[in-house]
């Protein structure tokens, strides 16, 4: 067990291009997901939070009961989409970074908007009476809100990047944990695995670790920051 | 907009009583200041001015029909304020109106000015004075330029200074030709910027008058107990 | 405000994707762990591309998972090994020019204490026997694997149905895995040697049983047919097909050693 250890923080210290390469691409697909899925899921949970529509608590429970959607059957669901015999086969997306960032997306959408749903539903207890005399649109409503709790909502990113980054069953379905071109950090530690090369995937998982206690530290700091300066 | 009509209008939230058979006729021009005890509805009356309660019973019109599109502003007894420049926040009723960039930044900057924070719009909005916040609210509404400006306790837990300041700016958006409804515990300020007084007691519009008088010769014996019993002691605290 | 979010974000989203999009030609070769994780494809996979200016993305699935795959449509080139599994695939018409590529051997692992005395037979369905008759436990893959359908024929021909016994245990999962299994258990399992040999986490694992010409384990290449899927890279698809059982492929898959042992015996009729 030590010497695992041990090898593995020896690993680190001489991380080749290869390795690099690999952190590289789990960023370029974690930093797609977050956008596409901040762009979705942010709006999609203030909707939730804000507009009065029949149904709506049963959107709450389906969106909280979402979160909780296993990676696996997100990527099974993704790739037979995605399958040359699928319904969106002709693009060819099957075994592709994109296909990658599509499924994650799916996956973090539900978490982000759920988590955004509970901010912003306390924020627009207090701005209500403000916002209904001024008559603001559902659209202002929400630019607004969201805009307000920006930095609360840091949280809520986190978590989907956090979960992005260390999701290994729909990457691996629908990427292929293809060497070069659909490997990240994840898929390569399952490999590792299974290759028998403890220290290696330990030492993946050690940058995996520092990348996203990295995120958080700074998460945090923005969160000090912005509460000493905005109140 | 004006005349605004009530006509026996009712509020009973879970079958209490609060507002019952309220007869009140808002025309175009003045301070008006609801007077009365605590209870009396005098909060719920400036939200069904601005159309942010419906009433439980009977009707209100603006000069004969529903709620206008624009043109009503209100500053709550607690504004909120976003976490965001004092400019954000000032400008940030102006944003349904859709007045285009350089129109939003000329008023927003004008009507900062003109309530003296123009030094702050930069500065965070949550991180004001007590005195700055009311302040910024009033910005906030007087940018919109509305008809009808409702407050409710403007100076609520202010220093006399602030709370001059405050009326001052009070005074400067009538002038500019809104028409002000606003509520206050405070007798000293009704005297000091009423035209005219609505005194609101057990639910109903007791009396009406113009503010000279009102202080002067009350017409009714609730007003009396009302004016000597609450003037003393508010005007020993808050003036 | 929204403008300026939307300055930010564009750009980005073009940085991002434009990245990832790859103009390059490749083909999606649908293959096995025991190819993949032995580092073959490592070895020979940049010579080819180097040639033919080909990118081949390496799918590494279970043999019978590999097949469905390109079943789907969803690769181009198929490398396996399960013989009967190949010929169903190509007398169903989802492959075609299927070819012979080369072998290696199934050895069978087993902890050095060696309990059911499998080093004592150099017979494999006598050595299935013994482990059957002994109390360490059997780890299958149980994937659908080659090699799991290499195991089950041994199983077959012992005339053991090994549901039936309590040590045998199915992993559900790659060699790799598998062997880190039977490491922690202390098991017996069935491996390709090619994985084997670049097996870090073997404890006391060892191999017990190697050589019986059943263990031979034969590799075939082929095309999936164009006819089905016409998306299919027929040109480049064919180029590694043609690369792969010639001389030069042939050469260099027999250059590849682990520790100076060779894994792969090239097996292409020229």
């Amino acid at each position: 067990m030590l010497d695992t250890f041990l090898e593995a923080l020896s690993l680190l210290g001489r991380l080749d291009e290869h390795v690099l390469a690999i952190v590289w691409l789990s960023f370029k697909v974690g930093l797609s997901t977050v956008t596409l899925a901040t762009l979705i899921g942010l709006p999609l949970g203030a909707l939730v939070a804000v507009a009065s529509f029949p149904g709506r608590s049963i959107a709450t429970v389906v969106l909280n009961g979402m979160m909780g959607l296993p990676s696996v059957v997100v990527g099974v669901i993704i790739y037979l989409i995605l399958s040359r015999s699928g319904p969106l086969g002709g693009f060819g997306l099957l075994y592709s970074p994109p296909a990658m960032i599509l499924a994650q997306t799916v996956l973090v959408v539900p978490l982000m908007a759920a988590l955004t749903r509970q901010i912003i539903e306390d924020a627009w207890r207090e701005y209500a009476n403000e916002f209904r005399s001024m008559r603001f649109s559902l659209r202002h409503t929400i630019v607004s809100l969201l805009y307000d709790c920006r930095f609360s909502l840091v949280v809520a990113v986190l978590a989907g990047m956090g979960r992005s980054l260390s999701e290994v069953g729909a990457v691996m379905i629908v990427g292929g944990n293809i060497e070069g071109f659909t490997r990240t950090m994840t898929t390569a530690i399952a490999l590792e695995t299974a290759k028998g090369d403890l220290p290696l995937s330990l030492a993946l998982g050690m940058v995996l670790l520092s990348v996203v206690l990295v995120l958080n530290a700074g998460a945090y700091n923005l969160r000090q920051w912005a509460m000493r300066k905005y109140g | 907009m004006f005349p605004i009509k009530l006509s026996q209008v009712g509020f009973t939230p879970d079958g209490r009583s609060v507002l019952a058979g309220v007869d009140l006729e808002i025309d175009v021009d003045g301070i008006t200041v609801i007077l009365g005890p605590n209870g009396a509805g005098k909060t719920i009356l400036l939200r069904m001015l601005a159309g942010l309660q419906a009433p439980h019973g009977g009707t209100i019109r603006w000069n004969g029909n529903g709620l206008p599109a624009a043109g009503i502003a209100m500053v709550f007894q607690h504004p909120v304020l976003l976490r965001s420049s004092v400019f954000h926040n000032a400008g940030l009723g102006l944003q349904p109106l859709a007045l285009g960039r350089a129109e939003t930044l000329r008023r927003t900057q004008h009507t900062l000015e003109r309530v003296g924070l123009a030094h702050r719009a930069a500065d965070s909005a949550r991180l004001l004075s007590g005195g700055e916040r009311q302040r910024l609210a009033l910005a906030r509404a007087w940018a919109m330029q509305p008809k009808l400006l409702l407050l409710d306790e403007p100076t609520a837990a202010l220093d006399p200074s602030a709370t001059e300041s405050v009326e001052r700016i009070i005074r400067e958006i009538r002038s500019d030709g809104a028409r002000i409804v606003m509520t206050t515990h405070n007798l000293g300020q009704a005297m000091r910027i009423a035209d005219d007084i609505v005194f609101l007691a057990s639910g109903r519009v007791i009396e009406r008058a113009p503010a000279s008088r009102f202080f002067a010769r009350p017409q009714t014996n609730e007003a009396k107990l009302f004016i000597q019993g609450e003037l003393p002691w508010r005007i020993a605290f808050d003036d | 405000m929204a403008y300026r979010i939307r300055r930010l974000i564009l750009p980005l989203c073009a940085a991002l994707f434009g990245t990832l999009a790859q103009a390059d030609e490749s083909i999606v070769l649908a293959s096995t762990t025991s190819t993949d994780q032995s580092g073959l494809f490592g070895y020979i996979l940049p010579r080819f591309e180097a040639k033919t200016g080909i990118k081949v993305k390496v799918v590494a699935l279970g043999t019978g998972q590999a097949l469905d795959t390109a079943r789907r449509g969803d690769a181009d080139v198929v490398l396996v090994h399960d013989r009967p599994a190949e010929d169903k695939f190509v007398a169903e018409g989802w492959g075609v020019e299927r070819r012979d590529v080369m072998y290696n051997d199934f050895i069978v692992i087993g902890p050095k204490t060696d309990a059911a005395q499998v080093k004592a037979t150099k017979d494999v369905v006598d050595g299935f026997r013994r482990i059957a008759a002994g109390s360490a436990p059997f780890i299958s893959r149980g994937d659908k694997s080659g090699t799991h359908a290499a195991e089950l024929r041994f199983w077959k021909t012992a005339g053991i149905d090994p549901k039936a016994w309590s040590g045998y245990k199915e992993a559900g999962a790659g060699m790799g895995p598998t062997l880190n299994m039977s490491a922690a258990l202390g098991g017996y399992t069935l491996a390709d040697r090619g994985t084997w040999l670049s097996f870090k986490n073997r404890q006391d694992l060892e191999i017990v049983l190697a050589g019986d010409k059943r263990l031979f384990n034969p590799y075939g290449v082929m095309l999936v047919n164009p006819a089905k899927y016409p998306h299919v890279k027929k040109d480049a698809g064919m180029k590694f097909v043609d690369w792969i059982t010639s001389r030069e492929g042939q050469e260099t898959i027999a250059a590849y050693k682990i520790n100076g042992e060779q894994l792969f015996f090239p097996d292409a009729k020229n």
